[in-house]
């Protein structure tokens, strides 16, 4: 049987009541929002990314479920320090583990802390809510000036 | 008399099992389940019945059409319309709504004209009239609703005026379960020579109405939350209105002659059904009336009003939980948020306990605006609901809580 508790692990709970990197970013290059109109769940997405192609501070503001901020706020840790051309490929590996057989173990080398989130595949309804941050995110490297939706 | 387990036998849904746990089905506002009346008379039409209305001389078309307009029937008689004519089938209150909101709009309304609705409003009775009015010109106006979650009378006198045009009103709010004084609405509207809808989607199946006795032009209401099936509904209107109005689609049904250069169209009510109809759909919405009726609405009352003063009661005693919608005239709905839960993980963790309710803004993102939230948590009830399911609901709502401590 399913447990809670292994969709909101106590690290998601942590993250939900004292979300990391929370705020606008004093310096800023890119930025974006996502929204997923029917549950209401709203970010911005602040990203700082230096000459180096690094992204060197990361932030986010908004409300919604535990599982959207604490999915924010473990994104904003696991970039930090990151360069944006290795974006994609963990954009990638965390679309693939939200939404992979069950049976199939997350790949916590490639995705660290982030694998706390791969309950989210039991589910269904809940994927979009632990995704939104990362397609803003994808939204504010983009520059594509579009509103983020997973719904 | 009565009887609860008589009640719950009749809806075969709700004996089963989530994830392990008893069923507590408490999101009737959504949509009511269906009794086993309703389910046996729409497989029985498409085991015997099964053919096209108003078309065929042979037998199976004739039945059809007996039962298609015996449901009609039925439905008149319950809203005490004046006769069938005033009975027109659509697929639901919001199609219901577009119907007069095109039809009547395009015929009455002008620039400078002005609708007024209630800030309590579903999106069905917002965003038709915001269509109406872009078209045209006129104005939506919206009476304001107190931190109860009622309407303000004074404040709804003041923006009524010889500007009104319509005012559209719901009987019942599904986001905070508080029920309009509509008798009065229509009265006040009527004064300034508007015309009236009531939207009856959330009430129909709890309080009596008598369109005769309210006055009201336009009585709109959904089959599927009166325990009947999804996708059919209908239009009360008074005959005059409607005789006056255009049709709102054109189609087979609707005609009585056509040719290239005119089309003349046919009486009411067909003229606004166009196409073949929901023909189950009318005769299972028949039978879900007459099950209410069976039950009767004093019965139905007493047993809903227990229900929410049982579950208002638990809600008052929950440390950290804030009640939205709190009117003195409230029924079967109770909205509310928690504070250390999100309404969308509460909706998530209630329901691996078996607990089924509504997370989110029900339709009606005005009323969270207004009271500063994303989203509530909903539990409705119906006349088929126990305590006991709503202790469920308690419970579920601690063990949440622990989750978040």
């Amino acid at each position: 049987m399913f447990d809670l508790r292994d969709l909101y692990m106590q690290v998601i709970v942590d993250h939900n009541k004292a979300p990391r990197n929370f705020g606008v970013l004093k310096a800023y290059n890119h930025d974006a929002d996502g929204y997923n109109p029917l549950c209401g769940d709203k970010l911005h997405v602040y990203v700082n990314v230096n000459d180096d192609d690094i992204i060197e501070d990361i932030s986010f503001e908004g409300e919604g479920c535990a599982i959207s901020v604490a999915s924010a706020s473990l994104m904003t840790e696991a970039l930090k320090g990151k360069s944006v051309s290795e974006f994609p490929a963990t954009f990638n590996d965390f679309q693939h583990m939200v939404t992979a057989d069950i049976a199939e173990e997350p790949d916590e080398e490639a995705l660290g802390k982030l694998a706390v989130l791969a309950g989210v595949r039991e589910f269904p309804s809940r994927i979009k809510c632990a995704v939104l941050c990362w397609h803003t995110m994808k939204s504010a490297v983009e520059d594509s000036h579009k509103v983020a939706v997973t719904e | 008399m009565f009887e609860i387990e008589k009640i719950r036998g009749d809806f075969p849904i709700l004996t089963q099992q989530v994830y392990g746990k008893q069923l507590a089905y408490l999101d009737n506002a959504a949509t009511t389940q269906k009794p086993q009346s309703v389910i046996d008379a729409i497989s029985h039409y498409y085991e015997c019945d099964n053919s096209n209305v108003h078309r065929g001389v042979h037998a199976l078309s004739e039945r059809a059409t007996a039962e298609y307009e015996g449901a009609r029937k039925i439905i008149a008689a319950f809203f005490n319309a004046r006769s069938e004519r005033e009975v027109i089938f659509t697929r639901g209150t919001t199609e219901a709504i577009n119907l007069i909101a095109t039809s009547w709009g395009s015929a009455n309304i002008k620039a400078g004209d002005e609708i007024l609705i209630t800030h309590m409003e579903h999106h069905s009775n917002i965003v038709p009239w915001q269509m109406l009015c872009e078209r045209t010109g006129a104005v939506l106006k919206v009476a304001p609703i107190n931190d109860d979650g009622e309407l303000i009378i004074e404040a709804f006198d003041e923006l009524l005026s010889e500007r009104t045009k319509l005012v559209g009103a719901v009987h019942m709010s599904n986001a905070l379960g508080t029920i309009n004084p509509i008798a009065d609405i229509i009265r006040k509207a009527h004064a300034v020579g508007a015309k009236t809808l009531i939207d009856g989607a959330q009430a129909a199946a709890h309080l009596a109405v008598d369109v005769q006795a309210l006055d009201v032009d336009f009585y709109v209401t959904s089959a599927h939350k009166m325990y009947g099936p999804t996708g059919i509904g209908v239009v009360i209107g008074k005959e005059n209105i409607l005789a006056a109005m255009p049709p709102y689609q054109g189609g087979g049904d609707m005609i009585r002659m056509v040719t290239f250069e005119k089309s003349e169209y046919n009486d009411l009510p067909y003229k606004f059904e166009a196409g073949t109809p929901h023909i189950s759909g009318a005769i299972g919405f028949g039978k879900a009336i007459e099950y209410i009726e069976n039950i009767g609405f004093d019965a139905i009352g007493k047993r809903e009003k227990e229900l929410l003063a049982y579950a208002t009661a638990k809600a008052e005693a929950f440390e950290g939980l804030r009640q939205i919608g709190t009117a003195k005239e409230k029924a079967c709905v109770l909205s509310f948020v928690l504070d250390s839960v999100h309404p969308h993980d509460l909706g998530t963790i209630v329901d691996r306990e078996g607990v089924a309710i509504r997370a989110g803004h029900h339709c009606a993102m005005p009323v969270m605006q207004f009271f500063k939230v994303p989203a509530t948590a909903r539990a409705s009830f119906s006349v088929y609901n126990t305590e006991s399911e709503i202790d469920a609901l308690f419970a579920a709502l601690k063990t949440a809580q622990d989750i978040f401590a």
